[in-house]
C-alpha cells in the first residue's frame, strides 16, 4: 500500500475539509503523482491563495507558501523568478483563480511561465459559506444567488488555452487515477500547465442544489465527465451537457524564465 | 419589534431600514452574513435594492463608487484583507465626495492568517478620509447605519462603521429592529445635488492641477471638522424618533474619577463591569468609550479626561514603531493643555480575549505606577 504519511504533515491532521469533499482525493492523487515523477521534495514549492483548495499546502511536507486571496500566482511568479530551479506548484480554486485572481491567471498563462497550477473547481465559494463563483452554473443556487444564478460561467480550461498555456488538462475526483495521471503530466511539463480538477462540495453547493449527499455529486461526475478517447466517439448531440476530461492542449512554447535568462545573457555578452 | 439577532444581521437590518438602492460585495469571513441576509432581502423584496456580485473587494467598492455617483444610496461590507484590497477605492470615494456607507468587521491582518478580531484593518485606513464609528452592541450597530447615511449624505463624505469580529459579529443580542417606515421620519430620501445624469451632464474624475488640488483637500478637512456637530445633531434627531442616542464618546462614572480607562468597541462593556467592581471597592475610576474616531472629537475628549489624574488607553491595535493608535490620538487631544500622565496598553491582538481580569490588571498597573517607565505596555505577552 502507498505510504502517504511520508509526504504529509501528520501534526496538521485531521484536515479541515468537510465529509464528502473531494479535496482529499486531489491531495492523495497529487502525492502519488509527485512520487511517480521522482521530484525532489526539497526543490518543490507549493503556493496557494485562499479557500478550501488553498488549505492543501498545510498538509504536504514540502516548502509551502499560503498567501492572500487570488494572489497565489503572483507570489509563485516571484518564487520561480528568484530561483528558476525550483518546481513551483500552485494550488487554487475557481473563486481564487478566476474571480479575485483572474487577471493573474490569464497573464501567467500568456507569459508561459513554468508553474503547475492545480485548480480545484467546486463551482462555489465553499470556505466562506457558498457564495456564487464564476463557475456556478446558470440556474444553480448559492447564498448570493438564492433564486438561481443568472451569470454565464467561465470555461476555465478554455480560458487558459486561449490565454496561451502550454499544457491544459481537465480531471475529476471520481476518476482519481486519471486525475493522478494528469497532475503527473502537468508536473513534468515545462511552461504554464493547468489541471482543472472538478471536485464536489456537498456542504456549500450540493445542499442548495438537491445534491446534499456526497454520493449524488460523485454520481454526477461519473455521469457527466467523459474522457478524451470516449469523447471523440460521441456525436455532437451526445456531447450536449457532458464535460470533456483528459489532455486539452499540450504544446511546446518558449518558457518565460528561460527566455529571460537568454535575454540577460545576450545583453551581458555585448 | 424586538428580536434576538447576531451582530452581522443587525447591520443588514440597519441597511434594509435605510432603503439602500445598491449593495455590492465580495465574501470574506467574518463579514459574510451581512451581505448574505441582504441578498435574501433583495430577493424577497424586503429591500428594493440591486445586489451586485463582484470578483473582488476592489471591484465591490468601485461598484459602490459608480452607484453613488449615479445618485443611489450605496452600501458594502467587508473585513481585514478585503478592506485593505479596497484601499485605492476608499481614497477615491473620499476625493469624489461620495456618501457611501461601509460596515467593516474588525479582523486581524495576516500573516499569520487570523480570522479573529483586532483593529489594525480599519485603523490602517485612518488617513484616507472616511468617517469612522466604532460600535459596541448589536443595537448600536443597527442604529448607526441610518445615522451613518444621514451624516454621509449631509457632509458628502463616506462613513465606515466598525464592529468587532465574533465578539459582536457572531454574538446574538436582543435588538429593537427599526423599520423603513420609522426610518423615513429620520432619514430623508437621498437626492444628490450633482449626479451622473444624461439630462444634466457633468464630467467626473478630472485632472486637478496644483491650482485646485489643495483647495479640494481643504474642503475634505472642512467637512470632517463640520462633521463633529453634524454627528451630534444627527444622533439627537435619531434619539427623538427612536429614543436611543449614542454620542461621540461615552464617559462612564468619570465625574470624580482619578483614573480613566479609554476604550473602544466591545471592550467598553467589559470595562464598565470592572469599573463597577472597583467603585464598590472605593476606587475612584471611570471609563471613556471613543465611539467616533474620525473626525476625532478633540474637545469632548479633553473635557472628560482633563479632570482625571491619570489616563490609561487600551488599544487592540498597534502602529509599529510608535504604539497604540487610540493612545496617540488621546495624547494629541490633550497635548499642551494638561500634564496628566497618559499611558498606553496593547492587549487582545488577533482576537486574544480581553477579560475583566485583563482590564483589572491594566487598571491596577495604571493606578499603582506614578511615574511609568514605559508609555507603551504590552499586556499578557508570553515570554
Amino acid at each position: 500500500m502507498f505510504n502517504y504519511l511520508e509526504y504529509v504533515r501528520e501534526e496538521n491532521f485531521p484536515h479541515i475539509w468537510c465529509s464528502g469533499c473531494g479535496d482529499g482525493i486531489v491531495l492523495k492523487a497529487l502525492i502519488r503523482a509527485m512520487e511517480a515523477t521522482g521530484m525532489s521534495r526539497d526543490e518543490a514549492v507549493m503556493v496557494s491563495g485562499i479557500g478550501c483548495s488553498s488549505r492543501t499546502p498545510g498538509y504536504v511536507d514540502i516548502n509551502t507558501l499560503h498567501t492572500t486571496h487570488g494572489r497565489a500566482i503572483p507570489f509563485a511568479t516571484g518564487v520561480k523568478h528568484a530561483n528558476p530551479g525550483l518546481k513551483v506548484i500552485v494550488v487554487t480554486g475557481d473563486g481564487d483563480a478566476t474571480a479575485i485572481g483572474g487577471n493573474h491567471f490569464i497573464h501567467a498563462a500568456r507569459r508561459n511561465i513554468d508553474l503547475t497550477v492545480l485548480l480545484y473547481n467546486n463551482y462555489i465559494y465553499g470556505m466562506t459559506g457558498g457564495q456564487c463563483s464564476p463557475t456556478t452554473p446558470i440556474g444553480y443556487k448559492a447564498s448570493t444567488a438564492q433564486f438561481g444564478n443568472i451569470e454565464p460561467t467561465f470555461n476555465i480550461s478554455g480560458l487558459a488555452i486561449a490565454a496561451g498555456a502550454s499544457f491544459v488538462a481537465r480531471a475529476d475526483v471520481y476518476n482519481a487515477k486519471q486525475c493522478e495521471k494528469m497532475i503527473g503530466l502537468a508536473l513534468e511539463k515545462k511552461g504554464f500547465s493547468l489541471v482543472e480538477i472538478l471536485t464536489p462540495c456537498p456542504t456549500a453547493f450540493g445542499r442548495r442544489n438537491k445534491m446534499a449527499s456526497p454520493v449524488k455529486l460523485m454520481e454526477w461526475l461519473r455521469d457527466h465527465v467523459v474522457s478524451g478517447a470516449k469523447w471523440e466517439k460521441l456525436s455532437e448531440e451526445d456531447r450536449e451537457g457532458k464535460i470533456r476530461s483528459g489532455i486539452l492542449i499540450d504544446v511546446d512554447k518558449p518558457e518565460y524564465t528561460e527566455e529571460y535568462k537568454k535575454l540577460t545573457e545576450k545583453l551581458r555578452a555585448v | 419589534m424586538k428580536k434576538v439577532i447576531m451582530g452581522n444581521h443587525s447591520v443588514s437590518h440597519g441597511v434594509m431600514a435605510s432603503e439602500v438602492k445598491v449593495i455590492s460585495a465580495y465574501p470574506i469571513t467574518p463579514q459574510t452574513h451581512i451581505v448574505e441576509l441582504l441578498s435574501e432581502m433583495c430577493g424577497n423584496g424586503d429591500i428594493d435594492a440591486k445586489f451586485i456580485k463582484v470578483e473582488s473587494e476592489h471591484s465591490a467598492m468601485a461598484a459602490c463608487v459608480g452607484a453613488s455617483a449615479a445618485g443611489s444610496r450605496a452600501f458594502t461590507a467587508t473585513s481585514s484583507q478585503g478592506l485593505l484590497l479596497m484601499h485605492e477605492m476608499l481614497h477615491w470615494a473620499v476625493g469624489a465626495r461620495l456618501p457611501i456607507v461601509l460596515a467593516n468587521v474588525n479582523r486581524a491582518v495576516g500573516p499569520p492568517w487570523s480570522i479573529w478580531t483586532d483593529q489594525n484593518d480599519s485603523l490602517s485606513q485612518r488617513d484616507v478620509g472616511w468617517l469612522q464609528i466604532y460600535c459596541e452592541s448589536n443595537q448600536e450597530t443597527q442604529d448607526t447605519i441610518p445615522q451613518a447615511f444621514k451624516i454621509a449624505e449631509e457632509l458628502q463624505m463616506p462613513v465606515m462603521i466598525v464592529l468587532d469580529a465574533f465578539f459582536l459579529s457572531h454574538t446574538y443580542e436582543i435588538v429593537d429592529i427599526i423599520t423603513k417606515e420609522e426610518v423615513r421620519k429620520f432619514l430623508p430620501e437621498y437626492k444628490p445635488e450633482i449626479k451622473i445624469d444624461t439630462k444634466d451632464p457633468h464630467s467626473f474624475g478630472n485632472l486637478g492641477g496644483p491650482d485646485v488640488y489643495m483647495e479640494l483637500r481643504y474642503m475634505i478637512q472642512e467637512a470632517m471638522e463640520k462633521g463633529i456637530d453634524v454627528i451630534k445633531r444627527v444622533d439627537k434627531e435619531f434619539e427623538e424618533v427612536f429614543g436611543r442616542g449614542y454620542g461621540l464618546i461615552q464617559p462612564y462614572r468619570c465625574d470624580d474619577a482619578e483614573t480613566i480607562l479609554v476604550t473602544s468597541g466591545t471592550v467598553s462593556s467589559t470595562t464598565r463591569a470592572v469599573i463597577d467592581q472597583m467603585r464598590d471597592e472605593g476606587i475612584k475610576i471611570g471609563s471613556l468609550k471613543i465611539r467616533v474616531f474620525r473626525p476625532f472629537p478633540f474637545e469632548e475628549v479633553f473635557e472628560v479626561l482633563s479632570k482625571a489624574k491619570k489616563v490609561a488607553v487600551i488599544d487592540r491595535n498597534i502602529s509599529f514603531g510608535n504604539g497604540g493608535i487610540f493612545y496617540q490620538e488621546i495624547k494629541s487631544a490633550l497635548y499642551g493643555r494638561t500634564d496628566i500622565p497618559i499611558v498606553g496598553y496593547i492587549a487582545g491582538l488577533g482576537g486574544r480575549d480581553i477579560t475583566p481580569s485583563v482590564i483589572r490588571e491594566i487598571a491596577d498597573k495604571a493606578i499603582g505606577d506614578d511615574k511609568p517607565e514605559r508609555y507603551i505596555n504590552w499586556i499578557g505577552v508570553k515570554k
